[in-house]
């Protein structure tokens, strides 16, 4: 079925790393995601070969490289991960909508105007408060695997408070309550809190615009949906794959300058 | 002061000196064209008064070093009342100055780094630390800082000017002038005008008895007016840029603000605004612009990025970006109006209440819508400078009603004029990158 692959797209973020191929009806027929290597180049070339086997030949195809790593990967442009979630969004919802991009070390909305450009968006500032970092750091503290830190907090109706929304003092913060016996799912109800607090402040800084779509690695974490949800008074929305609405933007970005 | 150490002082400085900073000005003019490494794809051919800017920064420096030879040395802050001073013939050193010159060369870091030792925070002005930082440990760029003799602080910019001086006045020893000139909400009051003007009026004496010359009005009304010819000289310059292609990037500005700085009131200086005016006039009769494809115009909130003042001209110019107006080159223009030699006390109280740091949040939207229209700019860049709460705070507001209220994008750029630890480039590049595809280049 390789004729039916008309663009490539590739995001190399700091977490995972993540390809997804279109057809010319600009939908999605392969895609892979694994957790981001340091060395972007061979984990990109080996991503390659696995397209190519799935796929048949790839030379000729389009492709656009996304994420922070895209100055490493030879693919025909480079766009930012900005401009190919919006893209990737909009093919999706066909909507003008309030993306929320929660990633391992950033975190960005992005405000969709309803002909899918990027109308104003906002990114976390040099710190990891906001990110999926924060939590990871959390939970490698409390020993309690990434996947289970939302299904922990969501079971208990029990929160603490925490009051640093950075990642090192929400640590010490974190082993104080433990040593003062407070229950972790407590904790990690307040932690994923402060966390939504802090992206509801980036939400506000370009205003939200409903529908609110939530998009990468926290997307998967249901307790950020919800309280999100919470703290937005809003419904929440999932793309059907979260974490690869950059990959498949940057798909169709391929895909448009092909036609061009 | 003996005429001996005046000799000596005349023959370094205006003899030899002077002749061999010429002879340099006039070996780069004769070599002329761009320096290795100029992207001249996307940038015009660098300013032809570039060695003479260059020339008298070196000059003003060098008459530094050997001013205690003839002259007395005042230290002022950027929005200082400096006219006073000049009519006294002091030596007027810019402390902000001469830390943005060790912030372009990269020795903030070192330098502030000295202040950090001694105990003052890093959440300080880079510009008070590396100021702090040289006068502790005697680094600097240029040679030599000579050190003061009177200190002269105006309140019209930020607060910590007074804490600042008031640590130079304990370290050195020497008397310290402060003018506190009230924020001005809206208009300012007679009583706000009534109180800043007895302040400059009690600053004379102080400045006569350290000086040990008499002040005469006379002079002083010149300085005034040589102040307020290079001000308006520098205004018409940066208006110039209303053309498309603009001749003059906010990069150039930058470099170029210099003399209007720190040597406002001197004759020379309004000489080399009168030959940038001819400059910029001679672009745009040739159609060059300073940005060779430009696309899109923007603004510039705040003060540079002295240390990627070059990488940041160059990847919006390889894009088609011409940063084309700044509110903070403007600051030193547009006050000229203000300014009146028929009426040079009150013209001096006007001037030195109303510089954009001291009228809030609201007025500064306002000059950036302003900017916006007559510059026909696509958007704007909001730098916001760790280091300069007072001019960053309310950038989150503005960047908002640009946006809603205008119909421009804005990004909020998070940097430090001087400190580099506090910059991270891959999130400036992103930053930058996605605004950039957001205004379609
Ligand atoms: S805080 Fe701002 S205004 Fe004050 S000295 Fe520093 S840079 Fe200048």
């Amino acid at each position: 079925m390789s004729h039916a692959v008309r663009g490539l797209g590739i995001d190399v973020g700091s977490t995972t790393a993540k390809m997804v191929a279109v057809g010319s009806n600009a939908e999605m027929i392969w895609h892979w995601l694994e957790p981001a290597e340091p060395r972007v180049e061979e984990q990109v070339a080996r991503f390659l070969d696995k397209a190519a086997a799935a796929l048949g030949p790839l030379s000729g195809i389009p492709s656009v490289a996304t994420g922070y790593g895209r100055g490493l990967v030879p693919a025909m442009r480079r766009v930012t991960e900005i401009t190919c979630h919006a893209r990737g969004v909009y093919r999706e919802f066909a909507v003008g909508v309030t993306l929320v991009d929660i990633g391992g070390q950033d975190s960005k909305v992005i405000r969709v105007g309803s002909r899918g450009e990027t109308a104003d968006f906002s990114m976390n500032d040099k710190c990891a408060a906001g990110t999926g970092r924060f939590l990871e750091v959390i939970a490698q503290r409390l020993a309690v695997p990434l996947e289970r830190l939302g299904p922990i907090a969501l079971g208990t109706s029990e929160e603490v408070a925490i009051s640093s929304t950075c990642t090192v003092f929400a640590e010490s913060e974190v082993i104080s309550l433990i040593a003062r016996g407070v229950a972790v799912g407590a904790i990690l109800r307040g932690l994923h809190r402060a966390l939504v607090k802090r992206v509801v402040a980036m939400i506000r800084t370009v205003g939200l615009v409903a529908p609110l779509v939530l998009s990468g690695g926290g997307a998967c974490n249901p307790a950020i949906c919800q309280l999100l949800a919470e703290e937005t008074g809003m419904a929440v929305h999932l793309p059907r794959h979260p974490q690869l609405v950059g990959a498949h933007g940057a798909a169709l970005i391929a895909l448009e300058k092909d036609a061009d | 002061m003996s005429v001996g150490r005046k000799m000596v002082y005349h023959v370094n400085v205006n003899l030899l000196g002077r002749a061999v900073l010429r002879w340099h000005r006039l070996k780069a003019e004769r070599r002329g064209g761009a320096p290795r490494g100029w992207k001249q794809e996307y940038l015009a051919p660098p300013l032809s008064i570039s060695p003479r800017t260059k020339e008298l920064i070196s000059r003003h420096y060098l008459a530094g070093r050997y001013a205690h030879l003839g002259r007395k040395v005042a230290w002022v802050t950027s929005g200082a009342p400096v006219e006073l001073l000049k009519a006294l013939d002091y030596y007027v050193l810019y402390p902000e100055n001469h830390a943005a010159v060790c912030g372009t060369v990269r020795a903030c870091v070192e330098i502030s780094g000295e202040a950090e030792n001694a105990g003052y925070s890093r959440d300080l002005c880079s510009y008070a630390r590396t100021d702090i930082g040289s006068a502790l440990s005697g680094k600097t760029p240029v040679g030599k800082l000579p050190k003061p003799d009177l200190l002269l602080a105006c309140t019209n910019i930020c607060q910590t000017v007074l804490a600042w001086y008031r640590v130079l006045a304990q370290h050195f020893r020497v008397p310290l002038i402060l003018i506190d000139t009230p924020f001005l909400f809206g208009e300012a009051s007679e009583h706000v005008i009534t109180y800043v003007r007895r302040q400059l009026e009690e600053a004379v004496p102080v400045a006569e008895t350290v000086a040990g010359k008499r002040f005469v009005e006379r002079r002083f009304e010149e300085v005034t007016q040589r102040s307020r010819m290079a001000s308006q000289l520098w205004l018409e310059i940066l208006e110039r840029n209303h053309h498309q292609p603009a001749p003059l990037s906010v990069f150039d500005q930058f470099i170029q603000m210099a003399p209007i700085v720190e040597m406002r009131g001197d004759g020379f200086t309004v000489d080399f605004y009168a030959a940038l005016l001819r400059e910029v006039d001679q672009r745009i009769a040739q159609g060059v612009g300073a940005v060779t494809k430009e696309k899109r115009r923007l603004l510039w909130d705040n003060l540079p990025v002295w240390y990627r003042l070059r990488y940041l001209a160059e990847f919006l110019a390889e894009r088609g970006v011409a940063v084309v107006a700044s509110t903070y080159t403007n600051a030193w223009g547009e006050l000229a109006p203000m300014m009146d030699v028929n009426r040079p006390w009150d013209s001096m109280v006007r001037t030195y209440l109303h510089p954009i740091l001291n009228r809030g949040t609201g007025h500064k939207l306002a000059t950036m819508i302003r900017m916006i229209e007559q510059y026909e700019l696509d958007g704007a860049i909001l730098h916001s400078d760790r280091s300069c709460k007072p001019y960053s705070i309310g950038q989150m507001d503005q960047r908002d009603h640009l946006v809603r209220e205008c119909g421009r994008p804005a990004l909020l750029l998070e940097a430090d004029h001087n400190d580099p630890r506090s910059y991270a480039e891959e999130q400036v590049a992103n930053r930058l990158d996605a605004f950039l595809e957001m205004l379609g280049v």
